[in-house]
């Protein structure tokens, strides 16, 4: 229960170190900034479209499930729809952070939590865990490089997307599976993973032979967090909190 | 403007309530219940688990070979990178050996 009342660091210091954390995510993020422009006008998006998508949404994998239907014709409430659900884990982001950042003004807070994307989550749980104050003006400096990169990004793919030859030779129709996969491998440390995978994968299987597109989605992913409320120990000693 | 514009605007207001919803309202409750953040925890898993299931499902014998090295490479190596380019590079070389 112990209220910090450090007083708030500000000042170049603070942007600087920021700036200089947001760097291997910068890179790390940039092939799938691109890849994201080339898919998307490769499904039928304007480059303009693309990047009002990666500026407004901002939020990669969700971005690349949008488009993955925008190419499939599905109706405007069932890709709106897919989009929040993969983006819904960031309520769990937004509840933690938000305990960490309560002496920031509501403007800041607004903004912030606009760029709260699954590495500056990351990045920001580091920097608590080194005992570091979360200053707005570091959050400021790690997010916004990767932000504007991020839309820029958009651009460069979505122009190069539309010259790109043989998609099917350069497997570029098949990184987006391969890219969901890097991302579900991710979250293997996480409790009841295996179990979740399983489940919703073949209720996935199950509901695109049966039901058809884009409903597996929502099927296959309804029954893998079902089962893990399920199958949650709720008793015990795991009652800590942060 | 077009519909596509639309769905973006609107899928952009759903994500940013996403980001500041749980500030807003899990903050109010001392803590969740566990079968919810269990839950929670499950959904980004369970959502991508169904974008490439059916993928793995329908595709061949390049297909397979790139997702199980993918699948091992994040295994054993970790990270996104390593896991991505080596999938990638297995999927090209078959689908010219292969055809």
């Amino acid at each position: 229960m112990a209220t910090d009342i450090v007083k708030d660091s500000t000042g170049p210091g603070e942007l600087a170190q920021g700036l200089r954390d947001s760097l291997p995510v910068v890179v790390a993020a940039a092939p799938f900034g691109v890849l994201f422009g080339a898919l998307a006008a490769d499904n039928g998006l304007t480059a303009f479209e693309a990047m009002l998508m990666s500026a407004t949404i901002f939020a990669g994998a969700s971005q690349m499930v949008g488009i993955e239907l925008f190419g499939q014709k599905v109706a405007p409430w069932l890709i709106v729809v897919s989009i929040f659900a993969v983006n819904f884990r960031h309520v769990l982001y937004s509840a933690t952070l938000g305990r960490k950042i309560t002496h920031w003004s509501p403007v800041q807070r607004l903004l912030g939590f606009f760029l709260l994307v699954d590495p500056m989550f990351a990045e920001a749980e580091r920097r608590g865990e080194q005992g570091k104050r979360i200053s707005f003006l570091w959050y400021l400096g790690a997010a916004l490089p990767v932000y504007v990169t991020w839309v820029a990004e958009a651009w460069v793919g979505a122009l190069f997307g539309r010259m790109m030859p043989d998609t099917h030779a350069l497997g570029i129709d098949f990184l987006l599976p391969i890219y969901f996969l890097g991302l579900v491998m991710g979250f293997h440390k996480r409790p009841l993973w295996l179990p979740v995978v399983a489940v919703s994968a073949v209720a996935s299987i199950i509901a695109y032979k049966t039901v058809g597109s884009p409903w597996h989605v929502s099927i296959g992913a309804f029954a893998g967090v079902l089962l893990a409320a399920v199958m949650a120990p709720t008793s015990g000693g795991q009652e800590e909190q942060p | 403007m077009s519909t596509t514009v639309w769905i973006i605007l609107a899928a952009a207001v759903m994500t940013y309530l996403t980001r500041i919803g749980g500030h807003m309202i899990l903050s109010r409750f001392e803590r969740i219940h566990p079968r919810v953040e269990a839950g929670l925890n499950a959904v980004p898993a369970a959502v991508l688990t169904t974008l490439v299931a059916p993928a793995a499902m329908s595709g061949g014998v390049a297909e397979l070979a790139a997702l199980a090295t993918g699948a091992a490479v994040a295994f054993l190596v970790g990270g996104m990178m390593p896991m991505f380019l080596t999938s990638a590079a297995v999927l090209i070389l078959l689908r010219h050996l292969i055809g």
